[in-house]
């Protein structure tokens, strides 16, 4: 893993008329629906601290009221944090003045949002270049690099039609086109798929993913779909109730909750589909190999269950990409994974 | 006992002397300062004048081929381009072209105006719930208080004329203006408002590329509002001396000339009713973007 590009530390958020009192009261372990009840404060977020890896994909999942939309607000700033700190890049974000903040939106970051916020008056081509458009660079500058991510994301032939004219699937692209030609390091998603039918928002995924491939930004998603968040997440971290409850790997999540609210989350969760032969290897220790059928390391098990199914081997050798030997996996544990 | 009958009023002496010194007082900055406001004015009683001269002195054919050129440009309808045409026939056929023209010239002034006031009047609205909290109250007693009570103040202050028909009116109409800009930029779509945030717009960017744009519609139907009540106030500036349709209507009032009051009563509503459809229709067609339809 690289090193942080974001890190938060110690990030609280409290709405209310006397945010810093009631933050004691939050510290001294009043929790959220006493703090609305007697003190009339809503607890936004507490003692969240998180470090993003450069070059990965971050999922924040949560239900409605967890706090994960206030959370991805810090980052750029959307939203002032009661107390805590946010950096990145080593910069503090909390301590920059109107201006540096405003540069630091313009280069690092870029946002796309629930419901797509698109400005109505202007056409795809307009919206799309907006971001570069308010830096008063050159129009033809930013139109070419607007017509390539409009082009990417699948979208040419629309530039002079307007967001009410497409379907919400393409207005979305619009968004995702506004974020990557901004060109930020850092890719802010705000539920950016929740508004989508389930057809359309895999495809939305698809495109994420193939973008990311190729693009290597530090991507921050929000979601409350656990599907999403296994599949986009490199790593993910579950709030609930303005509270970190777990942050990991997927496969840890699924294989390790370590509250109820995890647990009940992934409950129903099709495991093969989500953990790699890599999360659930033990180590080679000696173990006897003869017989072992090889497996990449980086394979989902309903990649090679089928063939466990039919050569009934009785241990599998996991291998990483150069065919070397780096970790050992029984079929009975296999199976007791899959059946739990 | 006679509390309970009589409302306890101020003794008469203190009353009589508070109205006498109010008046004199008020008299006193009028000779005052009646000449200097005059001079501040007159950049507007020039443009006023412009007007007048210029839409009086064009021949009309030259005048209805630019009308009806301009309401085919603002409405893109055949319909309403025919309409106005046939307006402008009985206005000229029935000899009160002329009158026509003066209040034309003046709504054209007063909107002007009251635009060039109100538009940034309700920007500052909107952008502080201070400035709103102050200006709310003003628009109020603007719109309630009766136009003839201020014309008073107004005759005092500057005598019987155009521009002082003018304040009147630009007093009059403005009030819808100011607070349709005002709520239309409070409306806008706060997501929107975000995204800009986001990308690190600045408030002016805010203001041009996101606020007004969006709010455009709303403060649309205000300047229609501000053309009708201009068109109505224009009837009551004609008794402090505004020339155009009111001044004979005022007279037919005074003489009972029905058939001339009928007349010219009909020709302020054939105005209102083409400068209202004309300047609607504009509105909406420059928002085509919100005639929503999937591809």
């Amino acid at each position: 893993m690289s090193e942080a590009k974001i890190k938060i530390k110690n990030l609280y958020k409290i709405f209310g008329k006397n945010p810093t009192d009631a933050m004691e009261q939050v510290k001294n372990g009043v929790g959220k629906d006493e703090l609305l009840e007697k003190h009339n404060h809503v607890l936004g977020l507490k003692d969240i601290s998180l470090d993003i890896h450069a070059k990965s994909i971050q999922v924040v999942m949560g239900l409605s009221g967890s706090g994960k939309s206030t959370l991805i607000r810090h980052i750029n700033r959307l939203i002032e944090p009661t107390d805590g700190s946010v950096t990145v890049d080593g910069d503090e974000v909390l301590k920059m003045n109107e201006e540096e903040l405003r540069n630091f939106r313009r280069s690092k970051t870029a946002m796309v949002f629930q419901r797509f916020a698109l400005l109505p008056h202007k056409t795809v081509l307009q919206n799309t270049i907006f971001g570069l458009h308010i830096q008063n660079i050159s129009e033809e500058e930013a139109k070419k690099s607007a017509l390539r991510w409009i082009e990417r994301v699948g979208l040419s032939g629309y530039e002079d039609k307007y967001p009410q004219h497409l379907s919400g699937g393409m207005q979305q692209r619009v968004g995702l086109a506004r974020a990557l030609t901004n060109d930020g390091d850092i890719l802010l998603m705000d539920e950016a798929f929740s508004a989508l039918d389930p057809l359309i928002r895999k495809d939305m995924q698809d495109i994420l993913l193939e973008l990311q491939d190729e693009l290597h930004k530090t991507v921050v998603f929000i979601t409350h779909d656990l599907d999403e968040a296994l599949k986009l997440g490199d790593r993910i971290a579950i709030l609930k109730d303005g509270i970190m409850d777990q942050e990991g790997i997927p496969a840890d999540i699924l294989l390790n909750p370590q509250t109820q609210y995890v647990k009940d989350f992934v409950e129903d969760v099709n495991r093969a589909r989500v953990i790699k032969a890599k999360h659930i290897m033990s180590d080679l220790n000696g173990q006897d190999l003869n017989g072992a059928m090889p497996i990449n390391q980086d394979e989902f098990i309903d990649r090679f269950i089928d063939k466990v199914i039919s050569e009934k081997p009785e241990n599998l050798v996991i291998q990483d990409k150069d065919n070397n030997n780096v970790g050992f996996l029984s079929t009975k544990r296999l199976s007791e994974i899959l059946k739990r | 006992m006679s509390f309970f009958t009589e409302f306890p009023e101020m003794p008469n002496e203190a009353f009589r002397e508070m109205k006498k010194g109010i008046d004199a007082g008020y008299k006193d900055f009028a000779r005052e300062w009646g000449d200097t406001i005059d001079a501040i004015f007159d950049p507007l009683l020039s443009m006023l004048v412009f007007f007048e001269d210029l839409l009086i002195a064009t021949p009309w054919p030259i005048f209805m081929v630019v009308l009806l050129a301009l309401t085919y440009w603002g409405s893109r309808s055949i319909k309403l381009v025919i309409m106005t045409f046939l307006a402008f026939v009985f206005i000229g056929y029935f000899k009160m072209w002329e009158e026509t023209m003066s209040t034309i010239a003046i709504i054209l002034t007063s909107v002007i105006m009251a635009v060039a006031i109100g538009l940034p009047t309700g920007i500052a609205m909107s952008r502080s719930d201070r400035t709103q909290s102050i200006v709310t109250p003003i628009l109020d007693i603007m719109q309630t208080m009766p136009p003839f009570v201020y014309l008073i103040p107004i005759v005092m202050l500057m005598g019987i004329g155009k521009i002082p028909g003018l304040i009147a009116v630009v007093i009059y109409a403005i009030p819808p203006l100011i607070r349709l800009t005002n709520l239309g930029i409070r409306e806008v779509d706060q997501e929107a408002l975000e995204a800009a945030d986001a990308f690190g717009a600045t408030k002016r960017q805010k203001l041009f590329q996101v606020q007004l744009p969006l709010a455009l519609p709303t403060i649309f139907a205000g300047i229609n509002q501000t053309i009708m009540m201009a068109l109505a106030m224009v009837i009551i500036a004609s008794m402090i001396g505004v020339k155009g349709l009111g001044q004979p209507v005022l007279q037919s009032i005074y003489n009972q000339y029905f058939t001339k009051g009928v007349l010219y009563g009909l020709a302020i509503v054939i105005v209102a009713i083409v400068f209202d459809r004309v300047s609607q229709s504009y509105g909406q067609r420059i928002q085509k973007h919100r005639s929503g339809r999937l591809v």
